[in-house]
């Protein structure tokens, strides 16, 4: 094991700010989130790539950021559930969230909503069949996911509209 | 969870990555897409001391048609394949790539890193054990090409010597008149299948020319059902020879119990998604549109 860990100066911008900071090559991407941003919207849940709660927008794409290091994410753009809401508006996602009640405790939320964000980025109006696959990696344990498919598909219907 | 402390590179090239293995020995580990690295590293079942990240290298990342065959750059991730109409000219991958583990894992994974980690549950060995697959092994010295069946040794193990790196993957586009399917059975998204079963055919009529099985999950590595490819080679695919072929795909599978399923279990179902995928494979073969791949809750 090394005795110095060198670390490693990183730029990247979350929620559409630039940070810069020096990281160990080994803190996760979610720690780097939560710990060094202070953004703790973003969760861990089991933090063995399982359950999504994790999940945030990396270029765009959906990632568990307890299985991406934060060196990796250097020179990226990162979206965290806090970068959804726009000049104190929620966003749609989040606005049918609540109005179909997709939440009970609330832990996955953040997570499903960030896959959410992905798949109304690529398909705007989603099959029950493909809203399923798009948040099949996400795990919710008491909710149950059929308030949750009823919030997507509000949202993408709002958003369709929008 | 957090991995031992490692020192971290960030590899330019192939060509560097490989020296900087060559450099670090044994004590380094190449990091592709991470989504079986890292969790390994969070366990601390795997300590490098090194590690060398392969996802700043530019043009790694590509799907390419040429001369009859698909060109898979090592670092494509999975759901560049999902959504790649030239890779969909092959439907098996598609069946592949679309299925493996959750969006996110597929956002991340690559075909490179699933083929080198040769884990016997991984989906891509399996698949592309029934087409015909090149796998490009480079060193800062060396590049040659090596089989699928060839560089895979055993479980988690393949030929690669620790200099050496994937770089391409190239799989034959299957002639006119063939079918594929793979079928893999997982309790959830997330998680690695239970067992699998790829079949790839050529049809001529009602008689199966040539075909080619493997099963995942059920043994060190994916096994090739030979026995059960010669039950239908120059047959007509009745319920006769289909029963006679998945009696022998059964027969060479060496599944272990493990919390995924009893091998009793696990060696009945492989039959059952071999029986299925040849059945899909078939009907692909005659032109009909099909969903398959993989099966879970």
């Amino acid at each position: 094991m090394p005795d110095v860990m060198e670390k490693v100066a990183i730029k990247l911008t979350v929620n559409g700010k630039p940070h810069s900071l020096t990281v160990e090559p080994r803190m996760l991407l979610v720690e780097l989130i939560r710990e060094a941003l202070d953004l703790t919207g973003t969760h861990v849940g089991c933090d063995t790539t399982y359950c999504g709660a994790c999940t945030v927008l990396l270029n765009g794409a959906a990632v568990k950021s307890c299985t991406v290091f934060a060196v990796q994410a250097d020179g990226s753009q990162i979206m965290t559930v806090e970068g959804l809401e726009k000049d104190g508006q929620l966003h749609p996602i989040q606005k049918a969230f609540g109005d179909a009640y997709g939440l009970q405790c609330g832990y996955c939320t953040p997570g499903l909503m960030l896959s959410t964000a992905q798949l109304l980025s690529q398909n705007q109006q989603p099959s029950e069949k493909e809203m399923r696959k798009a948040i099949a990696g996400n795990t919710c344990r008491c909710t149950g996911y059929q308030n949750i498919l009823k919030a997507i598909q509000m949202a993408s219907q709002r958003m369709k509209g929008a | 969870m957090y991995p031992r402390a490692f020192h971290y590179h960030r590899a330019g090239s192939l060509q560097e990555a490989s020296e900087m293995l060559s450099e670090f020995g044994d004590e380094a580990k190449l990091l592709a897409g991470g989504q079986s690295l890292i969790p390994l590293m969070k366990l601390r079942y795997a300590n490098p001391n090194h590690l060398v990240d392969l996802n700043f290298i530019s043009g790694t990342s590509y799907i390419k048609e040429e001369n009859g065959t698909l060109q898979f750059g090592a670092l494509t991730r999975h759901a560049e394949i999902e959504h790649s109409t030239v890779a969909g000219k092959i439907p098996i991958i598609h069946d592949c790539a679309a299925g493996i583990a959750d969006v996110q894992v597929r956002n991340r994974g690559t075909i490179g890193g699933s083929l080198a980690e040769a884990d016997p549950s991984g989906d891509w060995a399996t698949v592309l054990m029934t087409l015909e697959t090149e796998v490009r092994c480079q060193t800062s010295k060396d590049d040659r090409w090596l089989r699928l069946a060839d560089f895979i040794k055993d479980a988690y193990t393949t030929v690669l010597a620790h200099d050496e790196l994937v770089s391409e993957v190239v799989v034959k586009i299957p002639p006119q008149g063939s079918g594929g399917a793979y079928l893999a059975f997982k309790r959830s998204a997330p998680v690695y299948p239970t067992a699998s079963a790829a079949v790839q055919l050529t049809m001529d009529g009602e008689v199966c020319n040539d075909v080619a099985i493997a099963m995942g999950c059920v043994g060190l590595t994916a096994i090739k059902a030979k026995d059960a490819e010669k039950a239908l080679r120059g047959q007509r695919v009745t319920q006769k020879t289909m029963t006679t072929a998945v009696e022998a795909a059964r027969a060479v599978a060496e599944p272990q119990s493990d919390m995924r399923g009893s091998a009793d279990y696990k060696r009945t179902l492989v039959g059952s998604l071999v029986k299925r995928a040849i059945d899909i494979a078939v009907r692909r073969a005659r032109g009909e549109r099909i969903e398959a791949g993989h099966i879970y809750a």
